[in-house]
């Protein structure tokens, strides 16, 4: 006999995997125009960190002795892998994306007890321990507007670490990190480097799939209406940054770029709608969220203006993971019936 | 009418317009009728027949015992032939105690008291015969109406809310009984409002039934009765968010509408107290929906109270395809059964026979807190963070998170892309407390015995020393006196 069912005897039509799959369907247009920027190599990187996730994470599933198919099929491990290799630099030696891949899913979700059991965001756990672990190969930035490397050049490029001459180049805000420095002004540095258009296009040096900030605008947006995210830490994570650059920038515009500059630049828009809304990682509540959004923006400003590294959306984003059980823990919704510390309301009658 | 905002909620197919166009029609008279002598809140019914015994339709057959009970009637004319077990429609299938009736075709009834003017009786009169009628909330909840009367009377109403919410998907017995039986309906509430005092009378129905919404309105022209739309939403017809949505008052935790001047009760029950007043006739029917994807012909009907839930099935044409599973109630708070044998209850509203593809449900997978649930719950509970609780048997601190005020809706369990059985938990989890609860009770009351039995032999060790203790001092006064005595007559002498 089949066991007797609780209710509710209906469901919403929505999976875990479907989720995964919507997040992935958002993720494909700011990709794909990765792999126009920047061809072959591109294409190897992504291909190579969503094949070490799959492998990895059967792997330690199965000496778990679990079921490795569900686990597989959730797509969350091939969604990690995916945000880490859009966050690498597109011409990163084969092994970068490899040891990424495998830390992201081994040691920043599976150790931890798997899927929803995780404090850190694996793929930024993974590009901080690769950015801390192998500056060279993570900074190793690529000039959008050179001839891209073609398929048999580009497995070169990816699995014997060979240099494409004159196509090197720096991100934005690693030229003005290097520039200040040396001394030079923010009006000096941004001359010819940087042009807003540009930045919300993605035609700029950066990482994989970071760079088209309306890209990823539009699927962030994609995603709100679907909701599958709310606009919460997505608008407190921009406000977080935006609003320190505009009144710092208002002090002494020389020294501190404006929020323009900041919201288009670095990995900004890829944080604010597919890092910062990982729910396993980040706050329950409307309330909560805002709170961890806001947060994650005002320290990836603080790293960028006064950080040794030129960028620091991962690191905020794990200092805020760090902080999203104490959030849940005094942001709660007001139950009904009960004031907000949770003593049941004075009856009124007749009010 | 401005209405109020609740909280969380979500919007299930509603799949109403199977059976919302079917008109309610009698069910044939069954052989054998089986009538649970619980039905209801509270104790179970005692019996007053025995078998052989011939009764009249409408006829008392079971008499409420104590404070919160109701009585049972015979809903045809026949022979009680069995007093015993029957399966129960409950999800354990197991049997109790039932009243076997075979009919006799007859379909005789008890004479019944009619009265023309019953606002002429009193109130207390009123609640009297709503419960002699063995009136039960309908909406489900088979809460003793002349009870909830009593206690609303006594605590003053404000507000008195009629609901005609039945956001349930597939039900459409509220539906089909506002459209067709409006007139009765808006009498019923008068009688309700009169038997309370209440200064304000509501009738809220979802939106989605713009029909029983205009016949309402159209039954209610001249009566001080407001029928209100409200907007379709999973769970309006919960008591707490009807008396939200149409006052904006919340009932304090632990409390009851009464606490705030508000009274709700079913517009289901209003039809059948106007026709306990009105015709005396007491509670042996109600209007049952049969639907879902596995049902052939989708329909409403009136069935006796006792029919066995495979009559109905029948009368629906039986399946279009193997059900998956079959349900009692609507598919949101509704029970799950198995054995088609069991009879229609005061508080049946509907019988469901659901295919795998309407339950929609698949096998558990890990939380990923994507938070969906709390943004359903129509209380402010936080369902993934009970739910860890739960798991790690911290009962305390589910409860500190609101577990004693999950209203069981269902809609966390609806939207969670995990397919968590969220409600499940929660109520495995209140049964748990409950039962804790019940053992620490006993547990005090035996230690306040104890202590009691202690204290008693204490102090009548203590008085009987303390007596010993006066009588020494007595015996000693006494000597001294007569020492002294003595003394004196030798100083005297």
């Amino acid at each position: 006999m089949t066991p007797i069912a609780h209710s509710p005897h209906a469901h919403a039509p929505v999976s875990i995997g479907k989720v995964m799959g919507t997040v992935l369907l958002a993720l494909t247009p700011a990709t794909l125009f990765g792999f126009w920027l920047y061809g072959w190599p591109a294409i190897n990187l992504w291909a190579i960190s969503i094949i070490a996730a799959i492998v990895g994470e059967a792997l330690v599933v199965r000496m778990q002795g679990r079921a490795v198919r569900p686990v597989i099929m959730d797509g969350s491990g091939i969604l990690t892998a995916w945000l880490l290799a859009i966050s690498l630099p597109p011409f990163a030696p084969w092994w970068i994306a490899v040891l990424g891949s495998l830390f992201a899913v081994i040691i920043g979700k599976q150790v931890f007890g798997g899927l929803g059991q995780n404090v850190f965001n694996p793929a930024m756990a993974a590009r901080v321990m690769l950015l801390i672990s192998f500056p060279l190969e993570m900074t190793s930035w690529i000039a959008p507007d050179a001839n891209a490397p073609g398929f048999m050049d580009s497995l070169r490029v990816t699995f014997m670490s060979q240099h494409m001459d004159g196509m090197a180049s720096a991100s934005l805000l690693g030229h003005v990190k290097t520039e200040f420095t040396r001394g030079v002004g923010l009006d000096q540095a941004l001359a010819g480097y940087y042009s807003p258009l540009h930045m919300l296009l993605g035609s700029r040096a950066g990482s994989l799939g970071e760079s088209a900030a309306l890209l990823l605008l539009i699927g962030g947006l994609f995603l709100i209406a679907r909701r599958i995210i709310t606009w919460h830490a997505p608008v407190a994570m921009l406000l977080g940054v935006a609003v320190p650059a505009l009144i710092f920038n208002a002090i002494n515009a020389n020294h501190y770029a404006g929020p323009m500059y900041h919201l288009l630049s670095g990995g900004l828009m890829l944080g604010a709608f597919f890092i910062v809304t990982d729910p396993v990682t980040s706050p329950n509540t409307a309330t909560g969220q805002l709170i961890f959004g806001f947060g994650c923006g005002l320290f990836t400003w603080i790293v960028r203006t006064w950080g040794g590294y030129p960028e620091g959306v991962a690191f905020a984003v794990m200092l805020m993971n760090t902080l999203t059980p104490l959030i849940d823990q005094y942001v709660k919704p007001r139950i009904y019936g009960r004031d907000r510390k949770g003593a049941a309301l004075t009856a009124n009658k007749g009010a | 009418m401005k209405l109020f905002d609740l909280r969380g909620g979500v919007h299930p197919e509603g799949r109403k317009n199977l059976s919302a166009e079917r008109h309610i029609r009698a069910l044939s008279l069954p052989k054998y009728l089986f009538v649970p002598l619980q039905q209801h809140i509270g104790a179970p019914a005692s019996p007053v027949v025995n078998v052989g015994d011939k009764v009249l339709k409408g006829q008392l057959i079971a008499v409420a015992q104590g404070a919160v009970s109701s009585s049972i009637h015979a809903p045809t004319s026949g022979v009680v032939v069995a007093l015993g077990d029957h399966v129960a429609p409950h999800p354990s299938g197991l049997p109790v105690p039932t009243i076997t009736l075979q009919s006799d075709g007859a379909e005789k009834w008890i004479t019944c008291e009619t009265i023309a003017d019953p606002l002429a009786l009193s109130p207390e009169d009123i609640a009297a015969r709503v419960g002699a009628a063995g009136i039960v909330g309908l909406g489900g909840a088979t809460f003793p109406s002349a009870l909830k009367l009593n206690l609303s009377r006594s605590s003053g109403v404000q507000t008195l809310i009629m609901n005609g919410g039945e956001c349930e998907p597939y039900l459409t017995c509220d539906d089909r009984i506002m459209r067709e039986r409006a007139v009765e309906i808006i009498e019923g509430i008068q009688l309700i409002a009169y038997a309370v005092a209440a200064k304000e009378i509501l009738v809220g129905i979802e939106d989605n039934k713009p029909e029983a919404i205009a016949a309402m309105q159209a039954a209610a022209q001249g009566t001080p009765v407001k029928v209100v739309a409200m907007p379709s939403m999973y769970p309006m017809g919960s008591e707490k968010q009807i008396i939200q949505v149409l006052t904006g008052m919340e009932i304090p935790a632990g409390g009851r509408p009464a606490d705030i001047g508000v009274l709700v009760h079913n517009v289901a029950t209003a039809y059948a107290v106007q026709q306990a007043i009105r015709f005396g006739r007491p509670l042996i029917s109600r209007i049952v929906t049969i639907s879902g994807g596995a049902i052939k012909t989708a329909c409403n009907v009136e069935a006796l109270i006792g029919t066995p839930v495979q009559e109905l099935i029948d009368f629906a044409d039986g399946y279009s395809q193997p059900a998956a599973r079959m349900v009692l109630g609507g598919p949101m708070m509704g029970q799950q059964f198995t054995n088609t044998n069991i009879p229609v209850v005061k508080g049946t509203s509907g019988v469901l026979a659901l295919t795998q593809s309407e339950i929609g449900q698949a096998a558990p997978s890990p939380c990923i807190r994507c938070s969906t649930c709390i943004r359903a719950c129509p209380v402010g509970l936080m369902p993934v963070e009970m739910v860890s609780r739960i798991r790690a048997s911290d009962l305390a601190a589910a409860v500190s998170f609101g577990l004693k005020d999950c209203i069981a809706c269902g809609s966390c369990s609806y939207v969670c892309p995990a397919h968590i059985p969220l409600v499940h938990y929660f109520n495995y989890a209140k049964g748990d407390l409950a039962t804790q609860e019940r053992v620490k009770l006993k547990q005090e009351a035996t230690k306040k015995l104890a202590d009691t039995r202690n204290e008693r032999i204490a102090r009548i060790e203590r008085e009987r020393a303390e007596a010993a203790a006066r009588r020494k001092a007595a015996r000693e006064a006494k000597e001294r006196a007569k020492e002294a005595a003595a003394q004196a007559a030798t100083e005297t002498v």
